[in-house]
């Protein structure tokens, strides 16, 4: 897996690629997650993602509680294999995806 | 064909490589593939957070082709305390974003997107099988 922030302004735009899983989470969360202080636009590509599990569901969730406090947070590009992870597990419901 | 490992998380890479080469030889669909993919994550990480405590020890994963029906058998063992993960209740999906846990999300996945799952604990092994169409 691989992660990258590019902040402009109050803005965050983070693209991530490779696999999602219990070995990646951490990182993504470690380097996401304190990276949001006076975000209010975070924008999360996962283009490049094969495949996010549970561990990467509970990272996201985690970044959607802290913007649901301070903007918003918007995933967009997921391959219908990964999008198709987003919905059945009904992230699909209260994450914002493009 | 099997590979042995150590119960650390670190060792999903090497398990999804070992399981992803052997699905590409067997014309395996990108969905599917992305689906073991996920259950192999959820399975193994279970595996290496609860059947040995704190301590590390081994897992097993074998790989079979199932010709007759074009589909593949996954089976993943270990030599730890007996635990059936499949024997929980599905998570509440339907919750939102506060009230979400994510415990059981990764089984109720697994259960969701493979064909068969089961259980058993033989021959002081937890035995958890999968099969997935290709």
């Amino acid at each position: 897996m691989n992660v990258t922030l590019n902040r402009d302004g109050n803005a965050l735009f983070v693209t991530i690629s490779g696999r999602v899983n219990t070995a990646t989470a951490p990182e993504l969360e470690a380097t996401l997650v304190p990276a949001l202080d006076g975000v209010v636009d975070l924008t999360i590509d996962m283009a490049e993602v094969l495949y996010i599990s549970s561990a990467g569901l509970r990272v996201i969730l985690t970044a959607q509680k802290i913007m649901a406090r301070q903007g918003t947070l918007t995933v967009r590009n997921l391959r219908p294999e990964v999008y198709e992870v987003f919905d059945m597990t009904g992230f699909a419901e209260f994450i914002n995806i493009e | 064909m099997s590979l042995t490992v150590e119960t650390k998380i670190a060792n999903i890479e090497r398990i999804t490589n070992y399981v992803n080469e052997q699905l590409d030889n067997m014309k395996c669909s990108r969905r599917a593939k992305t689906q073991i993919d996920i259950a192999l994550d959820e399975l193994f990480s279970n595996i290496c957070n609860y059947a040995y405590g704190d301590r590390i020890g081994h897992a097993t994963i074998r790989v079979q082709e199932i010709p007759e029906t074009n589909s593949v058998s996954i089976t993943l063992e270990d030599g730890g305390i007996p635990f059936d993960p499949l024997a929980h209740d599905d998570p509440d999906i339907s919750l939102g974003i506060h009230e979400r846990a994510i415990g059981g999300l990764g089984i109720f996945m697994v259960k969701k997107t493979m064909n068969a799952v089961k259980y058993e604990y033989r021959d002081g092994l937890n035995i958890l099988t999968v099969v997935k169409s290709l």
